[in-house]
């Protein structure tokens, strides 16, 4: 009989015990990889010619991942069409994904990646991180490359300017940020016009709208709570209007000693007078991109901080007669940068994998990318600009969001920002996307956001 | 004789299953181990051997012992409060009725009651991220805010944020946790407690016990394996929380916010993993997590271990 008990009971323990360890065996397993092999073919490669400056094989295959977020996938489908007029007999194998790290990350780690990859979302892979596990292809070349469309013109000059700088990470250019954006506020032209308002350029004028506007019954702001990289755009770039270009560049180059300008005050100061005042819409702090952007298309709040994709974000969701408008952040007193200076400059990151067996055919991809009829057929299927200079003809029906980003930039003149601390440091990103949703909150006050955010960016130059 | 030739037999069926276990559960255990003492990157084949440095930085990580400390609130809070749910739904829907002659059943239409409690049960994770983001929506239009609003408890301008709320937020999440594995406890111990003899209970009804006596002194000693069971399955879960803590919270990359204040070991780990590019410190992590619910399965067991009783 004892006997019997104690196997039972050893059996019993046995499965417990195996039943506990497979959880958590699916957790270590996340990290073990199939530790593929380093060798890597090198691809036979075709002779190079004008036409064919990377020496692309007429024949090989093209792989290519995209992120399908707020554009779509039908921009990409568009570029391998361009792509296949160029080589009809290359079989190109399409993918898009919103899990990029899920699709990218085992195919690195195998040592069999894609060829041309849109590593872009919320899943992104981090470029820095890429860079320092040397997977990134070097895409001076393409830079060197002639430009289809004029062939006597290479593609570097044919770039809006800010694109080679914000793809260069660690002092080479590895990365193509193919989206043109601009960053700020926005509003219903349709709404302002009714309530006979006018965009405010200051921000004392902001602030004293917002009294009217809430007693239209309105929300004056809101945010994308869930998700604090919105509300640190208009932070950030508050401040950098009141800095100046310096105070930008010494952020990038993570000198935490900003956080103690007078400019890093006043920004702070000022959106934190959103909280103090009431301004913000109810429960906007708890709410993701798509549901404070709806609740904003519906009328319920006034103004919303983002980046130009909104509208092609929001398409669904947007009454046809909203007439959507992108305005530059107001300005603080004693701007160092006039009203019409914005955020604006390239994202959607564009990569060739160092290991990729057609990386001449991932470049290539890049190079329809940027000729006019790859920007033209952008620009009409994701509603967006990208980084090929005048790349959209007249005769080119933009959106109103779009067309008064156009507007914008033009006014902008030389004016345009762009920070690259979110490329290089994205441990601060984080950081400071905390601090501010407490802030948002007002469950901290901005003397303890500049503390918090001033421990991180020296957190971030240490590289922990 | 006999003896010796039984085993052939034996190892002929165990080679395969545990030579699949070997290269499926253990080599990937023994990998993780040894990616622990390097600095991968997890974008490439590429590391260094750094020795200890992972753990000891461990110990120094803020957020990793918050999120440590948080796995065990929900190791204390949610065994106690399912298992306990479960077994009051249970005794109600099988032994609970009375005022009938016939003597032990359950409460009038336990047997609807029991499907809609173990409904949830069948919901996947992604249904019930969905499900609950609209329950716990920030603004008006969520479920518990549309009620409290409408009831006049809760101010319409100052809507409660649960999942962007630190105070509340670890607690919303276990109220999920709960409200899934309830019924599925309930359906076990239901089968536990139909296979105890009626003649036990009808003892304890002639000898004049009520309800909670009946429970305390007869139900619960019986169920006692049942209850163990289900203590680990439920502390298993407790140690994970990863799915709902990631898709609901705010945060970036594997939520875990507001400011870290829902953040569980297995999405520090993930944002570690594949975020931040730190894949031996989070391979250091799946180790030390590991070791935890190792420990705490046996102590688990080791306590509730009890004299068992043979019916």
């Amino acid at each position: 009989m004892g006997t019997e008990f104690n196997r039972r009971d050893a059996v019993k323990r046995a499965l417990a015990i195996g039943v506990v360890a497979i959880p958590s065996a699916s957790l270590l397993s996340a990290c073990a990889s199939s530790g593929g092999g380093d060798s890597s073919s090198t691809p036979s490669k075709a002779a190079v010619s004008k036409g064919n400056p990377f020496g692309v094989e007429a024949n090989t295959e093209l792989d290519v991942l995209i992120f399908k977020g707020g554009f779509g996938d039908d921009y990409a489908k568009q570029f391998e069409k361009l792509y296949g007029k160029e080589y009809p007999k290359a079989k190109i194998s399409h993918n898009a994904t919103q899990n990029i790290t899920g699709l990218l990350q085992p195919r690195l780690n195998g040592g069999t990646p894609p060829d041309v990859v849109d590593d872009s979302g919320n899943a992104q892979i981090k470029l820095d991180v890429l860079q320092k596990a040397d997977q990134l292809t070097d895409l001076t070349p393409l830079l060197d490359a002639p430009s289809v469309d004029d062939p006597s013109v290479k593609v570097r000059d044919t770039l809006m300017p800010g694109t080679i700088e914000l793809g260069t990470i660690g002092g080479k250019f590895v990365t193509l940020q193919y989206v043109y954006t601009v960053f700020g506020l926005w509003y219903s032209g349709k709404l302002f016009k009714q309530h006979g308002w006018t965009a405010p350029k200051t921000w004392a004028d902001f602030i004293s709208m917002g009294a009217e506007i809430k007693k239209a019954g309105i929300s004056p702001f809101a945010h994308q709570g869930k998700y604090p990289y919105y509300i640190n755009v208009a932070i950030v770039d508050l401040a950098v209007k009141n800095g100046g270009m310096d105070w930008l560049t010494r952020l990038d180059n993570l000198d935490e000693t900003v956080w103690d300008d007078a400019a890093a005050k006043a920004a702070i100061n000022a959106v934190y007078e959103i909280v103090q005042k009431n301004y913000l819409l109810p429960g906007t702090n708890g709410m993701t991109h798509i549901e404070s952007q709806t609740a904003w298309n519906q009328y319920k709040a006034a103004f919303i901080p983002c980046g130009a994709w909104l509208e092609n974000e929001q398409l669904k969701a947007t009454p046809s007669d909203f007439e959507m408008t992108f305005m530059p952040m107001p300005s603080l007193p004693g701007d160092k940068l006039p009203f019409d200076a914005l955020r604006g400059g390239a994202n959607e990151p564009f990569i060739v994998p160092k290991k990729a067996k057609n990386a001449a055919g991932g470049m290539e991809f890049m190079r329809v990318m940027l000729s006019k009829a790859g920007a033209t057929s952008f620009a009409q299927s994701a509603n967006s600009l990208t980084v090929v200079k005048d790349g959209i003809g007249d005769d080119v029906q933009l959106r109103p969001g779009t067309k008064s980003t156009v507007t914008a930039l033009k006014a902008a003149g030389a004016n345009v920002f762009n920070p690259t601390y979110l490329q290089t440091a994205s441990s601060l990103d984080v950081d400071m996307g905390n601090a501010s949703s407490e802030l948002m909150a007002n469950r901290i006050k901005p003397d303890e956001w500049l503390k918090r955010v001033k421990a991180a960016t020296v957190k971030a130059k240490k590289g922990s | 004789m006999r003896r010796n030739s039984k085993y052939p037999f034996i190892v002929g069926f165990l080679i395969v299953p545990v030579a699949l276990y070997a290269a499926l559960v253990l080599w990937p255990y023994i990998q993780t181990i040894g990616y622990s003492f390097t600095d991968w990157s997890g974008e490439s084949q590429k590391m260094n051997f750094v020795g200890f440095k992972n753990y000891t930085t461990l110990f120094s990580d803020t957020v990793f012992r918050q999120a440590l400390w948080h796995n065990i609130l929900l190791l204390i809070f949610l065994p106690v409060i399912t298992i306990l749910l479960a077994l009051f739904f249970a005794f109600l829907l099988n032994v609970g009725g009375r005022g009938g002659t016939a003597g032990i059943h359950g409460v009038r239409g336990s047997a609807f009651y029991k499907v809609v409690f173990f409904f949830p049960q069948v919901l996947s994770v992604a249904i019930l991220v969905v499900l609950f983001e609209a329950v716990y929506r920030s603004d008006s239009g969520g479920l518990l805010n549309g009620i409290l609003i409408k009831l006049h408890l809760e101010n319409a301008d100052k809507p409660i944020e649960w999942l962007s709320d630190p105070s509340l937020v670890l607690w919303c999440i276990l109220a999920i946790l709960v409200w899934s594995g309830v019924g599925f406890y309930l359906v076990l111990f239901s089968a536990a407690m139909q296979s105890i003899p009626k003649e036990i209970y009808e003892a304890a009804l002639l000898d004049g016990s009520g309800r909670g006596q009946t429970f305390f002194r007869v139900t619960m000693p019986l169920l006692w394996d049942s209850i163990q069971t289900a203590w680990v399955y439920l502390a298993i879960a407790a140690m994970d929380a990863f799915a709902l803590v990631s898709a609901l919270t705010p945060g970036v990359s594997y939520g875990g916010g507001p400011d870290h204040h829902s953040e569980v070991l297995s999405t520090v780990l993930m944002r570690n993993f594949l975020y931040a590019g730190k894949s031996g410190y989070a391979c250091a992590m799946g180790v030390i997590i590991l070791l935890l619910t190792l420990i705490l399965s046996i102590v688990t067991l080791r306590v509730t271990r009890r004299e068992r009783i043979e019916f």
